[in-house]
């Protein structure tokens, strides 16, 4: 047995060590680590509860507006106060410009310029992988960076500025759109559909969203050329490679539900279990530290009372993640959480009973960008100019909140106390806290570690990039995860 | 031909979020900006293929000297925590803190540009009792010192470039690097702060879309009120140094245009008010924070005179969140 520290770890947000135990040419077993811990949940202590919208987004920039919605909500449900029917819409496409802004960047930036890599140039696919998408010099980013930027106009529209807005707020958003901005947000999401249509998926939006098995996938590969579209580009590299073998972790998936203008949400909360749907119980859900460098607790505590007592970085313990549980068990989640809990017919039967892969975790995030910028198109003109967008009402005295929403990457949750005017306590459970979670109590594995054991490694492979290709797939924040 | 200017970035106690601005850069788009200034990116943790140990040895031979280092970014305050050992950000794969490598790599750079609020003063990670002990590359707040030291220069001669902002707007970096590239940047080129006078020369009152509402001291009552946001809501724009209004975030925003007030997100220790960000200190009903350069008598007489002087359509729309009483040509009657 061989021990091998991977690290640092690029094109993640933030920073991550991996460690693992190599033997037989495959990983053993791994221990993920998150090196840096900023304390959040300390800063805002004593805070005044309103003050927590500057600060909780700042946790994160490629996902501070799933933050200032989670804090948002902890604050409406302490306040007790409803949110104004033009909020809900504005504050879904705001949020859906971020989450599809960061399936995007993913992708092109994150995730695919690793099939550029020198490695794989004797395979037949890498020349064209490696024009497309080499890191900073691939044609990819040329045509994507701008795109982005046209896309992101949408902040400036309805946020003032991404990332890091301060218009969201319990009982809305404070920016009151009008009639010629409503026509300008058709045209960016009208632009960006284009771009989407000719650039990504060189088909219909429809159609893609449309796909409802494994093999209505392949055969709609097979329609054109491997290299019309990036996303068949994709599909024809993982079959090459077998990703969809490679990254199995645990068979529990959960989603908070997302987005939420219309009655209920457009992705639905629950939880997939073995190929199953079942109701989420937010009580059974504790954080364990028995792995992590904070003080020990007695047992695992539920949000509602956490704690957050960092140690000095040494000893017994691997990380400054938690071990986020749900009754005791180590869940999935992200955008193939949220299509499974859904029910999208794709993402189910690439799943069935069992466990998400590397190819699945990917078509499923490439899948939502179709469904949610298609969702868009309708909010925006749900809009109504000229009638209210933000609800007004005071913070009590004492009170409690709970705010869950989904960003990007998978379910966030803040809970927030008040005791006389100020925060008592604020806990942040964060996607990638759940995903790359060390191992708890019961030595229990999270899902990351679980999903790099049996991954392969060559001989003299000091990064094997089955364990890039691993890591990658759960798109991971790691400056959210410990906060 | 001139061999392109070698750029190293790292990242410590902050959130990313300087990086994903900085990637909607437009007109032009990141990459090329950084081909047009003539700058290589040795390694950026976000946008780079080199991982693990060839990171670590893209380090060590900038370290020694092998590679030159011509401008080193940090972005998120430097993490001196737990005690001084720096044990809350440790390099992955190196076993070291990142203040250590820090340190290493800023001796050697020709340029050192601190990305953000974070990495110039502290930011917000320093916010609270700040137990893990968050600093700037040369400031802890408005303390100089941080971790680099007081006086410290690089091999350039100039002190820290503080891009500070919480976020940064992608053309302030972009716009000192290529001054930077073009050996056009010098000590006339930083405030007090050592922040670009390039955009800290202006106040982001100037431009705001809300400066008729200023002038009528037409105010907000709550966010979301289209109305001046200084004298109720916190709003420092006619304090803060930095050009927001002038040049748009995201094709035509700022946060004043979003609704919200302008945080002084450019300044040290702005991320502790000492008051809520979104209400106006007063002292008997006179806003405590007024702009930097009035005379205080001034300012309450030239506001008692404007405010009485309010015109309907402003005293209306300011407490509006859209306009409700639209300008009127008066030599044309309504239908």
């Amino acid at each position: 047995m061989s021990r091998l520290v991977v690290g640092p770890f690029n094109r993640v947000e933030g920073d991550l060590e991996v460690k693992l135990d190599v033997s037989g040419g495959w990983v053993r077993s791994a221990e993920v680590v998150s090196p840096l811990y900023r304390g959040f949940e300390q800063i805002l202590q004593g805070k005044l509860p309103q003050d927590a919208l500057v600060y909780a987004p700042r946790i994160c920039g490629i996902c501070s507006v799933s933050q200032s919605i989670a804090a948002a909500r902890a604050l409406a449900e302490a306040q007790g106060l409803g949110v104004a029917a033009n909020g809900r819409l504005a504050i879904d496409l705001i949020h859906a410009t971020e989450n599809v802004a960061d399936h995007l960047t993913h992708f092109y930036l994150f995730f695919m310029p690793d099939f550029a890599r020198e490695a794989y140039a004797g395979e037949s696919w890498h020349q064209a992988a490696a024009s497309r998408f080499r890191a900073l010099s691939g044609t990819a980013a040329e045509e994507v960076l701008p795109a982005r930027a046209q896309w992101m106009h949408m902040m400036g529209i309805l946020a003032g500025h991404w990332p890091h807005t301060l218009g969201i707020r319990p009982g809305g958003s404070t920016r009151a759109v009008t009639a010629n901005e409503q026509a300008r947000m058709a045209g960016i999401v009208g632009a960006f559909r284009r771009f989407l249509e000719r650039t990504l998926f060189a088909d219909a939006l429809e159609r893609v969203a449309n796909l409802s098995t494994a093999d209505d996938l392949a055969s709609w590969r097979e329609e054109k050329p491997a290299l019309q579209g990036d996303f068949r580009h994709f599909l024809a590299i993982s079959e090459a490679l077998g990703l969809d073998r490679l990254g199995r972790a645990g068979s529990l998936f959960m989603s908070y539900g997302a987005y939420h203008a219309a009655a209920g949400h457009l992705f639905r909360r629950g939880l997939w279990k073995a190929g199953c749907p079942t109701s989420l119980d937010l009580s059974l859900i504790t954080e364990d530290t028995e792995n992590a460098w904070y003080a020990p607790a007695e047992r695992p505590l539920p949000p509602t009372s956490g704690e957050t007592v960092p140690g000095d970085g040494t000893g017994k313990g691997y990380t400054w993640c938690k071990a986020p549980r749900l009754a005791g068990e180590a869940v999935e989640v992200g955008a193939i959480a949220r299509q499974l809990v859904n029910g999208h017919p794709l993402i189910r039967d690439l799943v069935g009973s069992g466990s998400g892969n590397v190819h699945a975790r990917v078509v499923a995030r490439v899948l939502e960008v179709a469904l949610v910028v298609t969702a868009m198109e309708s909010w925006i003109r749900d809009l109504r100019p000229g009638e209210a967008f933000c609800e007004h009402g005071a913070t009590p005295a004492d009170g409690e909140g709970t705010g869950l929403t989904e960003a990007a990457r998978g379910s966030l949750g803040h809970w927030l106390k008040v005791r006389n005017g100020r925060i008592a306590n604020y806990q942040i459970i964060a996607p990638t806290t759940w995903n790359f979670s060390p191992r708890d109590r019961n030595g229990n594995p999270g899902p990351l570690e679980l999903a790099l054991e049996g991954a392969p490694v060559l001989a003299g492979e000091t990064e094997p990039l089955a364990v890039q290709h691993i890591v990658r797939s759960f798109d991971p924040c790691m400056v959210c995860t410990v906060h | 031909m001139k061999r392109p200017l070698n750029l190293l970035w790292l990242q410590s106690g902050g959130c990313g979020g300087c990086t994903l601005s900085l990637i909607g850069a437009e007109g032009p788009d990141l990459i090329t900006s950084f081909a047009t200034a003539g700058i290589e990116v040795l390694w950026h943790p976000s946008l780079s293929v080199e991982t693990g140990r060839s990171v670590v040895a893209i380090m060590e031979r900038v370290t020694s000297g092998e590679v030159p280092l011509d401008i080193l970014c940090l972005e998120g305050a430097v993490m001196r925590g737990p005690n001084g050992t720096g044990r809350f950000h440790m390099m992955a794969g190196t076993g070291r803190p990142v203040m250590d490598w820090i340190s290493d790599l800023a001796a050697v750079a020709g340029h050192v540009v601190a990305v953000g609020s974070c990495a110039a003063f502290g930011g917000i990670t320093a916010a609270g009792a700040n137990h893990v002990e968050a600093c700037g590359l040369s400031y802890d707040g408005t303390e100089p010192g941080g971790l680099l030291g007081h006086g410290f220069l690089t091999k350039s001669g100039l002190p820290v470039i503080n891009v500070a902002g919480c976020p940064i707007h992608p053309d302030w970096l972009t716009e000192t690097l290529h001054q930077i590239a073009a050996g056009r940047f010098d000590e006339s080129h930083v405030d007090e702060w050592e922040r670009p006078v390039s955009y800290t020369n202006h106040l982001v009152h100037h431009g705001c879309s809300r400066n008729e509402f200023y002038e009528f001291k037409a105010s907000a009552e709550r966010l979301c009120d289209l109305g001046c946001m200084m004298e109720n809501l916190g709003c420092k724009g006619t304090q803060a140094r930095a050009d927001c209004n002038i040049r748009p975030w995201n094709g035509s925003g700022s946060c004043i245009d979003g609704g919200y007030p302008c945080i002084n997100c450019t300044s040290p220790s702005f991320e502790e008010p000492g008051h809520s960000f979104t209400a106006t200190p007063k002292v008997s009903g006179i806003p405590v924070g007024l702009p930097t350069d009035m005379p205080k008598a001034w300012f309450v007489a030239l506001a008692a005179l404007s405010k009485a002087a309010t015109p309907v359509r402003l005293k209306t729309n300011a407490t509006a969140d859209h306009v409700a009483v639209p300008p009127h040509d008066r030599q044309k009657r309504r239908p």
